[in-house]
């Protein structure tokens, strides 16, 4: 643990990215094989969850700390972030013992089989073991879904740097399933890819958002515009007699599309497919709030089958005849796909190919931008023709140009107390729209003002309180904000009847009274041009 | 004795304020912190060592009068006297005792001797009034030797790195701690413009500190790193810090206890320094006045006066001042001098 809180420390302690590669490759040099595995696998977002109920770390800090839980709760959120004001609380440790990263990670995980009282007991005794400094990343990894400031990107570029590998085949080697206390390290950065690996997919070659005019692209010949479809990202992978399906956050969702199993019989062996997979019905893409229902049930009744059927709307081919050719440009590997597609039309294949827009200029790009929600798509994108298929997020060949979103201007009527670097200011905001003399809430927004406007809302919310509970504070109607969102729906479990997708403040209207905001109706009437009736 | 209201803290018999965040007749000021000593009021009464940090802030005109600490004053039967604060030069504990009634007020307060300011001291009183900007249980800050062990090692680490080292710290009292754990160093010294105004006045005062050199522009384009910089937060952010690249900042606050007010300031470094009580210098400086009446004042009023009721079956209430609400907000803002 010793080693990995230095780790965490240094690379908290800088925003130099080459200062974190050079901090990560110390540590994978010196690291016991077992504890780089786990930091490896913590570090690129592999998910831990919760290893005990947050409930029972408060009861024991409580007791340990001989605080009453009134005060433990404000404190929590003053701090906005429970594993570090329990760090904060907790008296220091009477019986100093050293533990290695894969030693915590196996009591964390025996919690689980412990009752809750032991559970108290176990965790309890484990702090007053731990040295103080070490106490917040401790307690950072039994909260679970563990962060360091490092993306997935820099881990692989310092792991290839250790192992002297290419970033790609790292990238390749930690996608899929695999767990450090079941994988040998060698077995997952150093020898020959084992034939069980066959099921894992190709790293997801991502793009960014547009950054220029598109003509600063140059010439339109180059590129390949297609529509943006707002789906869930995902591969397709047939290989020795199966089917796997793939989403970007490396979830295995084959059992969640039933729709794909029928791929293994159709398509030949050593076959990866990357698109988008979503709803769609009698030629028509359905909303995306059809398909989020459908992945949230545990079973899936014939219902959701027959009301939300699935399609991918293919746009990539990585692997052909059990060849990677990602290194081929995206023009002939769209020739392969076309082909591979057409050979399937006479089949009940869900796949379709993701049309190409023919596009002369770049100003019938923007049109058809413009017009992206007319098919329920989010935007275009641009890829050049001779691109080969990267890894991770890169600039330059792929490139996604969103439609601009929906606005509408909101009140600010309460405001809460935020988390991690907004703790202990009132950045988190619920905002409401009129409905005739009466303000209705219709959405929170945590994102989109400056650091320099969070801190002037922050005293405004102190200074026009009308009540408080506990960590909310309602205000007195004054400030009226622009608030952007990707979508709108219908929901009953919402006062205002309806939800946002993403919902995020534009800009501070400082001209607007709060009079002058947007109304119910107003939000009533964008749903009615958005309903799929 | 004293009443709370519109205009600050407030004693009728002697008809005067302690801290008024208006102007009134009458003003007995704590320390010369920018939200304590507010302009405007005919006469002041403060300790010595901050006559001439007032004159700085309120103008050299305005009447002043001081007195040492322990020296005893009457004003219609009222006794006042200042006893030390802790906080920073010339800060100061105001008592206040009318037959027999004892009330002490803190202002600003901290426990531990910073080797700079006069360590507080404990007034017996049967009325506190307390701050509480740290009051709660999450701020327990290290002893201040180990904080300062900490910065000479970050100063040490930049130097072999060829970078200077950019301490951060509000120009009156922690600028002056910084200045002296700095001095510790052969690194050349300097400050910008507000932290080294005030550390000339207080050494003309005669106060035993370094002297530092204003960083001027003309100046710092001669000089090669590593060298060290005492700026105060309202520098941070601004085009004033790039003259000094390669450099590293330092963040010097209590509130460097929390990751997050690093974090949102886009800070690599911060270190917990304080010039006010930490949740247990509170708990053993309310307890050891004796007092049954507590006022608990700026910072976490409410929550603080709670756990003094509940836990020391205190008297303890919560009283709104305009001092600022959040100390945070005030090193932001640079409204200390």
């Amino acid at each position: 643990m010793k080693q990995f809180n230095s780790l965490f420390q240094q690379i908290d302690q800088t925003t130099s990215t080459n200062a974190k590669v050079n901090a990560l490759i110390d540590y994978f040099k010196q690291a016991a094989p077992a504890d780089a595995l786990w930091c490896i696998y913590l570090l690129i977002g592999k998910s831990t969850g919760r290893f005990i109920k947050t409930a029972l770390l408060r009861q024991a800090t409580i007791r340990l700390a001989l605080l009453p839980p009134w005060l433990f709760e404000e404190s929590y959120h003053v701090v906005g972030d429970l594993a570090e004001t329990i760090a904060l609380c907790l008296p220091p440790p009477t019986n100093e013992k050293a533990c290695t990263l894969s030693q915590t990670m196996a009591f964390l995980n025996s919690l689980s089989t412990l009752t809750d009282e032991q559970a108290v007991a176990a965790i309890s005794e484990r702090w007053l073991e731990i040295p103080a400094d070490e106490r917040f990343v401790f307690n950072k990894l039994i909260t679970g879904n563990f962060r360091m400031g490092v993306s997935k990107q820099l881990v692989i570029k310092a792991l290839a740097n250790t192992y002297n590998k290419s970033e790609n085949e790292i990238a390749h080697r930690l996608m899929g399933n695999w767990h450090p206390t079941s994988t040998a390290i060698n077995q997952l950065l150093i020898d020959d890819l084992l034939q069980e690996k066959s099921f894992e997919p190709y790293p997801f070659f991502l793009a960014y958002p547009l950054e220029n005019t598109p003509e600063s692209l140059g010439t339109i010949e180059d590129w390949f515009i297609e529509r943006k479809y707002d789906g869930i990202r995902g591969q397709i992978i047939v290989r020795n007699g199966h089917s796997y399906i793939w989403s970007r956050g490396e979830d295995l969702l084959t059992d969640k599309f039933p729709e794909f199993a029928i791929l293994t019989q159709l398509m030949p062996n050593g076959t990866v497919i990357d698109g988008e997979i979503l709803p769609y019905k009698d030629g028509q893409v359905l909303s995306f709030a059809l398909m989020q229902t459908r992945i949230g049930r545990k079973q899936l009744s014939k219902k959701f089958l027959e009301t939300a059927p699935l399609v991918m709307i293919c746009y990539d081919l990585l692997e052909y005849n059990g060849t990677d050719i990602r290194n081929l440009p995206l023009s002939e590997r769209r020739q392969l796909l076309e082909k591979l597609l057409e050979e399937l039309a006479a089949t009940d294949a869900p796949l379709m190919l993701s049309e190409t827009l023919p596009c002369q200029t770049w100003d019938e790009v923007r049109q058809e931008r413009e017009k992206a929600r007319d098919y329920r798509c989010e935007g275009v994108m641009l890829k050049r023709k001779s691109s080969s298929y990267e890894a991770g997020r890169r600039r330059g060949n792929w490139w996604k140009w969103k439609i601009d979103p929906y606005t509408v201007d909101g009140v600010l009527i309460y405001g809460q107390r935020g988390h991690g670097r907004r703790a202990n200011l009132y950045t988190d905001y619920t905002f409401a729209v009129w409905d005739k003399e009466e303000l209705v809430p219709f959405a929170k927004a945590y994102s989109g003002l400056t650091d320099k406007e969070i801190m002037e809302v922050d005293t405004w919310i102190k200074r026009n309180t009308i009540d408080k509970f506990g960590p909310v504070r309602s205000v007195i109607p004054t400030l009226v904000f622009e608030l952007a969102f990707e979508g709108i729906s219908a929901s009953p479990r919402h006062k205002s009847g309806i939800a946002l997708r993403f919902p995020r403040i534009v800009r501070w209207r400082r001209d607007k009274a709060a009079k002058e905001a947007n109304t119910k109706t107003d939000l009533l009437d964008l749903l009615a041009l958005n309903s799929d009736e | 004795m004293l009443t709370f209201n519109d205009k600050g803290i407030y004693c009728a018999q002697a008809d005067l304020y302690i801290d008024p965040w208006m102007p009134v007749d009458k003003a007995i000021i704590t320390h010369a912190h920018a939200d304590h000593a507010r302009f405007g009021s005919r006469h002041y009464l403060c300790h010595q060592d901050s006559v001439s940090l007032l004159k700085l802030r309120l103008g050299e005109n305005n009447h002043i009068q001081a007195l040492s600490y322990g020296q005893t004053l009457t004003i219609n039967g009222v006794k006042i006297s200042l006893h030390p604060a802790g906080h920073i030069i010339g800060s100061a504990q105001v008592r206040l005792s009318y037959k027999g009634e004892i009330w002490v007020v803190s202002g600003d307060y901290k426990l531990e001797d910073d080797g700079i300011a006069t360590p507080f001291e404990s007034v017996k009183c049967h009325h506190f009034v307390t701050e509480s900007t740290f009051g709660l249980p999450i701020y327990n800050f290290p002893p201040i030797s180990e904080s300062s062990d900490d910065i000479l090692q970050w100063i040490e680490g930049n130097r072999q790195k060829q970078l200077n080292s950019l301490m951060v710290g509000y120009a009156l009292g922690k600028a002056q701690r910084l200045i002296a754990i700095a001095a510790q160093t052969e690194l050349p010294l300097y400050a910008h413009g507000a932290v080294a105004n005030i550390q000339t006045r207080l050494i003309a005062d005669g106060h035993k500190l370094p002297p530092v050199n204003y960083a001027s522009p003309v100046l710092m384009k001669e000089q090669k790193a590593p060298y060290i910089v005492i700026m105060p937060p309202s520098a941070l952010g601004t085009s004033w810090v790039k003259k000094f690249a390669p450099y590293e900042i330092a963040y010097c606050s209590g509130w460097m206890q929390l990751r997050g007010a690093r974090r949102r300031r886009n800070l690599n470094r911060g270190f917990i320094l304080s010039d006010h009580a930490d949740w247990n210098q509170l708990n053993t400086a309310v307890t050891a006045t004796g007092a049954e009446n507590v006022y608990v004042t700026h910072g976490y009023q409410a929550i603080y006066a709670k756990w003094l009721r509940e836990n020391y079956h205190l008297n303890a209430v919560e009283v709104d001042t305009l001092y600022e609400d959040d100390l945070l907000m005030q090193e932001e803002n640079n409204e200390a001098i």
